[in-house]
């Protein structure tokens, strides 16, 4: 069974010409966990990913798996499998040749890749070009070439994107089953929805800077709870709120209160001989957290 | 087997997996075929006095001198075939920034020199590989129709063989010149732009301009394709049209190490201007 390792990054900055795309950032990824790295487009997940795989050269800090560099790995893809974009394939070769090109560089076994394409369910198109490949299927061919060496630590740049919702259900309990077996599950996103059901932890950056990390629930401490409350007379309503001192604004299907107890704000109608329409917890909490620390960087 | 050794042999699967080898190797054939079958027949029917030089009107200063015929057909191969194996250089570096396969082959290969070395050896006897089928071509069909108009075609000679294995050896040192290239112009579509004006049209004027005078014809030797004729030892460009000047060539041994000096400093260069830059 492969051991995950521990990634470390510590102080990475990368700067384009007078741009910091990267600024000081410093945090670790565990293995066992699928660890949500998450921020929005341009935030520098891309180019943060690639200096850890060697890919881009940092302007300062360093990114190591259990202490060594990626170009130091003695067996990199062994150790580290990492899906970056859905296009970095030769669209004449077919998706067995393009796996065999990388699996010869490595000295892995050629027997690994019907395995492996058989794994992201490409097996029925081993030998078809992958010119002719939808995006959906150029990431499971990516999926494919991590998993060549079978390593104990999986990077994976938005590997959801492009995938139909089967695909996407198959590729959360891939993550979740990773994780399981002991493997380090570090996976990218601009969307916490996408990965919410799969992560147990998350980083968020934005701009560059890391804005918050932390286990997945650690985000709920930053959401300001709310409950969707509607009544027939709207107004009625505003007005017990009013008087109860419970801070609310007009949402789209109703008046939203700043509360975290339901039955508080039902309390407040029945008391005020209010007859409710709808009463419930705000769901998108997590969410809403998560665009309030990178939108927070924003304002810096 | 060494990190070394397998990046060579999946330079090679990357290579043999895609159908550029085959196509260029198949229009390479064609071509030379044509061009040594219809030129072997052209001079050895003026020699054997098949053709009447003076019929076409333009006299027979064409002509090659007796005996000289044999070798300038085969040269065929390399004097006009080497396009194709720089093409084929060019075209194994520049696909790997054009098709972003570079990410998967530094993950694989994460030492980039050594990823650029396997290419250099690969590609160097792939392209020896299309020296061969130029040859096929050049003294296969050459020589056949040379034999069918009573010219002896040399086969028995040694120096028709040494020109045999140097063309080999020429083919092999221009498809690394290719991979250096490829490397200094990422840009797949500049890359072969300058390939085919390079060796088409620049280089044979500067050619042919530069004999007029001695100190430019001194200077034209290292032309790489002047360098490669002389590695060769016979070339349409040498054998011909020479008027009045001394041919002025480098021994075969310079002609060979000036090939190779443009093969290292491209890609030495292209290592530094984009191989070892951020992939992005």
């Amino acid at each position: 069974m492969p051991v995950g390792a521990v990634i470390e990054f510590s102080n990475i900055t990368k700067t384009f010409g007078p741009v910091k795309a990267v600024d000081d950032l410093s945090f670790t990824v565990q293995p066992g966990r699928v660890t949500g790295f998450l921020g929005p487009n341009g935030a520098g997940k891309t180019t943060t990913l690639r200096i850890l795989l060697g890919l881009v050269a940092a302007t300062h800090g360093t990114a190591t798996f259990g202490g060594i560099r990626y170009r130091d790995l003695p067996k990199p893809l062994e150790t580290v499998g990492a899906a970056l974009e859905a296009a970095s394939f030769h669209p004449g070769r077919t998706a067995r040749r393009h796996l065999d090109v990388y699996a010869i560089a490595a000295g892995l076994p050629s027997g690994r890749i019907m395995t492996v394409l058989e794994n992201v369910g490409l097996g029925a198109f081993a030998d078809r070009r992958v010119g002719g490949f939808s995006l959906g299927m150029r990431q499971r061919l990516g999926l494919a070439f991590t998993l060549l060496g079978d390593p104990g630590v999986l990077v994976l740049d938005e590997p959801i994107n492009g995938l139909d919702p089967e695909g996407i259900k198959w590729i959360r309990s891939f993550l979740r089953d990773m994780a399981a077996e002991g493997r380090t599950v570090l996976v990218s996103s601009h969307l916490l929805s996408e990965v919410q059901q799969s992560v147990d932890d998350v980083i968020i950056i934005a701009k560059g800077s890391l804005v918050h990390r932390g286990p997945l629930s650690s985000l709920d401490a930053h959401a300001t709870p709310h409950i969707v409350v509607d009544a027939p007379d709207r107004d009625a309503l505003a007005a017990a709120l009013r008087a109860a001192d419970v801070p609310f604004t007009l949402g789209r299907t109703g008046l939203i209160a700043v509360s975290d107890d339901p039955g508080l704000i039902g309390h407040i109608a029945f008391t005020a001989g209010v007859e409710l329409s709808t009463l419930h917890r705000q769901k998108s909490g997590l969410e809403e957290s998560f665009l309030a620390l990178v939108n927070g960087a924003d304002s810096l | 087997m060494t990190t070394f050794a397998r990046a060579v042999e999946a330079e090679f699967a990357k290579l043999l997996t895609t159908r550029m080898w085959w196509i260029l190797a198949l229009v390479l054939f064609g071509y030379i075929g044509m061009l040594a079958g219809g030129l072997a027949a052209l001079f050895a029917g003026i020699q054997s006095g098949a053709i009447d030089p003076s019929a076409g009107g333009t006299g027979g200063q064409g002509a090659p001198p007796l005996g000289s015929v044999p070798p300038l057909i085969y040269s065929f191969a390399s004097s006009v075939g080497y396009v194709f194996p720089v093409l084929l250089g060019a075209l194994a570096t520049t696909g790997e920034f054009r098709h972003q396969t570079l990410t998967p082959t530094f993950l694989a290969t994460p030492r980039r020199a050594g990823v650029l070395g396997a290419k250099t050896v690969t590609l160097f006897v792939v392209g020896a590989g299309l020296g061969v089928v130029a040859l096929l071509a050049s003294v296969g069909i050459g020589a056949l129709v040379m034999n069918a108009f009573g010219v002896d075609p040399l086969l028995t000679d040694p120096d028709t063989w040494t020109l045999v294995g140097r063309t080999v050896l020429t083919m092999g040192l221009w498809a690394t010149i290719g991979v250096g290239l490829g490397a200094l112009v990422p840009s797949q579509v500049a890359s072969i732009v300058i390939v085919l004006a390079f060796t088409q049209f620049v280089e044979p004027l500067l050619r042919l301009a530069s004999s007029f005078l001695d100190w430019t014809a001194q200077i034209a030797q290292f032309l790489p394709g002047a360098a490669s004729d002389a590695l060769v030892g016979a070339s349409i460009f040498t054998g011909l049209g020479q008027s009045g000047a001394a041919v002025v060539a480098l021994d075969w041994w310079q002609g060979g190490l000036v090939l190779l000096a443009y093969a290292v400093a491209a890609t030495i260069g292209g290592y530094f201007i984009s191989w070892k830059r951020d992939v992005t």
